[in-house]
């Protein structure tokens, strides 16, 4: 961020989506891959530290853990995927939700102040390569290949004369749309976010130290959105995380479930 | 009397243009989920947990479009070749 400040005359240059290119720390790695090693050592040794020594009535670091744990396993397993064989997804739920909720939180931490998943790549990874391959090959695996195509490309219950747009619609948003949506959506949310965070503090430290006189007490106002901003994308950070394990929760239900 | 001039780039603004007029629909779908949360718990006060909970799961799903067109207003807004 450093060519942005002085450019000719002063203007001021505002962030954009080169901002998100950070250079390399060392050799090829670059600050979101320590980033992402960061969040997974974060959440094993919380967990592990917390799981020490299990009390029947827990301590506080337990009952956060425990909590955590709760939310993925009944609020998001339980309930998208539904009581009998929610147990097996348990594991990757809880961790879908905290290493996005870790990495998202990164975006507001001081130092850190970057989100991982603003990289398409890292939502788009979890997205194709976890979740996609997960719910498809648990839907093919309990219906069989044709009993799952039947069943989800054709729904039950609608008039024959639907299914001709009812089909292609329904493959393109089960094979396609699904996927790409999942990462964009936790992508753009912490791109968006990013850069609204940076517009507000960048311009704030313009207007403080480069404007004019008269525009110096402009840049308060600046830096009280920032804070105000930072709040709404602490909320922000909190919900796509949940909505991301709830929305591979709410597919591989949708894959199990047999005809309603 | 045409004179010369450096040809203006109207990418960036035409793209500006189409993500204003996009996030129009995201805009009063969520003004129509949260209205209905609004509305369901003066009806039942009882009702509110339930009802935020799929408040926020609709949510997200037409927050997307309006972060889908945001994301391609960055798309949208390279320079003309």
């Amino acid at each position: 961020m450093g060519d942005l400040m002085l450019a000719e005359g002063g203007t001021f240059v505002p962030p954009g989506a080169k901002d998100f290119f950070l250079p390399p720390i060392f050799g090829g790695v670059t600050k979101p891959m320590v980033l992402v090693v960061l969040s997974v050592v974060i959440i094993a040794v919380f967990f592990l530290l917390a799981t020490r020594s299990f009390k029947l009535v827990p301590s506080r670091f337990q009952f956060i853990a425990e909590s955590i744990y709760d939310i993925g396993r009944n609020t998001i397993a339980r309930e998208q995927i539904g009581g009998k064989d929610f147990k097996p997804f348990v594991p990757m739920i809880v961790t879908l939700f905290t290493f996005v909720l870790v990495n998202n939180l990164f975006g507001i931490i001081p130092i850190v102040q970057f989100p991982t998943m603003s990289h398409i790549g890292f939502p788009l990874a979890l997205s194709l390569f976890v979740v996609y391959p997960v719910y498809h090959y648990v839907g093919f695996k309990r219906h069989g290949f044709t009993g799952y195509l039947k069943n989800q490309l054709f729904p039950p219950g609608a008039p024959k004369a639907v299914y001709l747009l009812l089909t292609p619609i329904e493959f393109f948003s089960k094979f396609v749309m699904n996927p790409i949506t999942l990462a964009i959506r936790v992508f753009a949310a912490m791109f968006a976010g990013h850069l609204i965070l940076l517009v507000f503090t960048l311009a704030g430290e313009f207007l403080l130290l480069e404007a004019g006189p008269l525009l110096k007490p402009v840049s308060l106002l600046s830096f009280a959105f920032a804070i105000a901003m930072t709040f709404l994308e602490a909320l922000v950070q909190v919900i796509q995380a949940y909505i991301f394990a709830l929305l591979s929760a709410s597919y591989i239900g949708m894959a199990l479930a047999s005809d309603h | 009397m045409v004179l010369a001039q450096a040809a203006v780039d109207i990418n960036p603004g035409l793209a500006l243009i189409g993500y204003g007029l996009g996030a129009i629909g995201p805009g009063i779908g969520v003004g129509l989920i949260w209205a209905a949360v609004i509305n369901g718990t003066a009806r039942q006060p009882e009702a509110r947990g339930p009802l935020m909970g799929i408040a926020w799961t609709t949510f997200v799903l037409v927050e997307v479009l309006a972060l889908i067109g945001l994301v391609l207003y960055f798309l949208a807004s390279a320079p003309a070749a």
